[in-house]
């Protein structure tokens, strides 16, 4: 790991102006994710500012009828609210399926959603990697690619996006709340949050530099029957292969996002209106212009077949 | 032998020489000598309490919980497996909830209660969790085992304060506990000899007494 020098705020405001004083500092919430990248030096922040008591972890019930969640809420608290759980099963259920017990109590809301991919080049300090060191090249697509994305990508990166709370919260459709050096609060709905690679492949979000993350905002419940589906290698303690996030009404409409094909959670909202039609129309509309490699062209069957399982479940 | 011994010890020395001259010209609380740059050394002072007993450390800013505990407390009974959040190894308490002491900076753990597995028992007064863990031989070179321990006893108040996991069938009741929960909810600690079998054995003793009657 580089040395690097460290503080603590109190308030988010307080951290968006030492960020903006500090060049080269990063924010750590949980640190599940950063720690980990700092020990490969894939990160190397000069300066660590240290959000995780900035009093942002609480969970209230807005005037909308919806949920404003503190960016410094933990996964566990999230994924056990008992509003969450009633009302909101979809982001329960894709928390409760990410990582382990020890990790749900550390990472928070905020740094769930801005985890870097998992793409094993990406980790791998002696390959070439776009996202790492821009220009340099990519080895995943002429490599071990059967994680790796199958829509959106682009000859310079075919990272995922792995976390599962992000895909519900698409399909729920969040918006996230930030704030920035000058005490700007801006909201984000979350289908704008990501970026795809394209050639600059390293700037994955529409964050400013030193904007922070305040909160996420949800939606009134929307009902339906809410369903995470998530196929990975081993049944626990996996990243996602590929997985399925969606809200199914009776009518057999809904609303669905997934999980594992993009650097982002992938939602075509056009496609939803063929859900009725069943699991083959959709996919075809939700994953039209992929371009899978070799290796992970088997996920568009994976995708159509786990939409598939999804509308049976939602029909029990 | 004897020369293994005090060539490690001189190295260790000369290590602990070095920092203690650093942090003589370091002024204390969360202040560092230089930023970033690679091979200059930022310290910074914590305290938390550990087991009970309250500490205070001046660390290098990178030093992990896991390292802090290990190193500079010499309470190494919780191990290092991957150093990366993979195998559960470096679990403990942190506030009552468990978490992988490698994947957190020391300094994130300002006036924290920790408790390792030193903290839930010790050798002639056995946590009842230790306990079902001999008897039920589980484990084999016991590596991974005061991890498992520390998560085994933070599943069981986890079921009781009702939080779900994956593979609860219905998130608006409280958990029940079976083989399958258990199994998911201990799925961030690897065994590399593979006594699982014996592991479920031993939390299910346990926690047969004490999850609260939950079905
Ligand atoms: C072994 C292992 C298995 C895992 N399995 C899964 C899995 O199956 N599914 C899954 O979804 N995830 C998985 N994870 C990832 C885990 O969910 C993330 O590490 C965690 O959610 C990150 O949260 P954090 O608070 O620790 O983030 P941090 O590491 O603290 O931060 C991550 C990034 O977000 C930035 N950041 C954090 N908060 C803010 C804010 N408020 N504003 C602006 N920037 C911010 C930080 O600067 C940093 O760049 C796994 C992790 C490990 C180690
Ligand atoms: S796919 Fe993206 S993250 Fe992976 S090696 Fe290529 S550029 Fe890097
Ligand atoms: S050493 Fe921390 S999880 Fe392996
Ligand atoms: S007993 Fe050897 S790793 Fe678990």
């Amino acid at each position: 790991m580089k040395s690097f020098t460290y503080q603590r705020v109190t308030t988010a405001l307080d951290a968006a102006k030492a960020a903006d004083k500090t060049p080269g500092s990063k924010f750590i919430a949980g640190g599940t994710n950063l720690l980990d990248l700092m020990k490969l030096q894939i990160e190397k922040p000069a300066h660590l500012i240290d959000i995780s008591k900035t009093g942002l972890n609480k969970i209230e019930l807005n005037t909308d009828g919806g949920l404003r969640i503190g960016a410094m809420v933990n996964n566990t608290d999230l994924a056990s609210h008992n509003v969450v759980r009633r009302d909101y099963g979809l982001l329960a259920r894709a928390l409760l399926s990410g990582a382990s017990g020890q990790l749900r109590n550390k990472a928070t809301t905020s740094g769930n959603l801005l985890q870097r991919t998992r793409c094993p080049y990406f980790y791998d300090t002696n390959q070439l990697c776009n996202k790492r060191v821009p220009g340099s090249g990519c080895a995943a697509i002429a490599g071990f690619s059967r994680q790796l994305a199958i829509i959106g990508s682009s000859d310079h990166c075919i990272a995922t996006h792995p976390s599962d709370m992000a895909v519900a919260m698409r399909a729920l459709d969040a918006t996230v709340e930030t704030v920035n050096v000058r005490g700007e609060h801006r909201k984000i709905p979350i289908a704008d949050l990501y970026l795809l690679p394209g050639s600059t492949p390293h700037l994955e979000n529409t964050l400013q530099p030193g904007e922070i993350i305040t909160s996420v905002l949800l939606p009134p419940p929307i009902g339906g029957k809410q369903i995470y589906q998530k196929i990975r290698d081993r049944a626990s303690y996996a990243f996602a292969t590929i997985s399925v996030g969606a809200i199914i009404y009776p009518d057999g409409s809904g609303k669905l996002a997934l999980g594992g094909v993009a650097a982002k959670p992938w939602r075509i909202e056009q496609a939803e209106a063929l859900l009725p039609k069943g699991s083959k129309l959709v996919t075809e509309r939700l994953l039209a212009g992929a371009r899978p490699t070799g290796e992970n062209q088997y996920k568009i069957m994976l995708v159509e077949r786990t939409i598939e399982s999804v509308i049976q479940q939602a029909k029990r | 032998m004897e020369n293994d011994n005090r060539l490690k010890l001189s190295r260790r020395e000369m290590i602990i020489g070095t920092t203690a001259a650093i942090s003589a010209i370091a002024a204390t609380k969360l202040t560092s000598i230089e930023a970033g740059e690679s091979n200059k050394i930022a310290l910074a002072d914590v305290s938390f309490v550990v087991n009970g007993k309250k500490q205070h450390l001046a660390l290098d800013t990178r030093t992990t919980l896991l390292d802090a505990l290990r190193e500079h407390l010499k309470l190494n009974g919780t191990k290092k497996g991957c150093d990366h959040g993979q195998c559960g190894a470096c679990t403990v308490m942190v506030n009552g909830r468990r978490i992988n002491s490698c994947l957190s900076l020391a300094l994130q753990h300002e006036d924290d209660n920790i408790v390792t597995i030193e903290g839930l028992g010790s050798p002639d007064k056995l946590h009842a969790m230790q306990a079902a863990f001999i008897k039920h031989d589980a484990y084999q070179c016991g590596y991974c085992t005061p991890g498992q321990i520390c998560s085994a006893v933070a599943v069981i108040n986890e079921i009781n304060s009702g939080i779900p996991s994956h593979v609860s069938t219905n998130l608006n009741q409280s958990p029940i506990l079976n083989n399958d929960e258990i199994g998911e909810r201990m799925s961030g600690n690897i065994c590399r000899c593979g006594a699982y079998s014996n592991i479920v054995e031993a939390i299910t003793e346990v926690a047969s007494k004490a999850v609260k009657k939950a079905r």
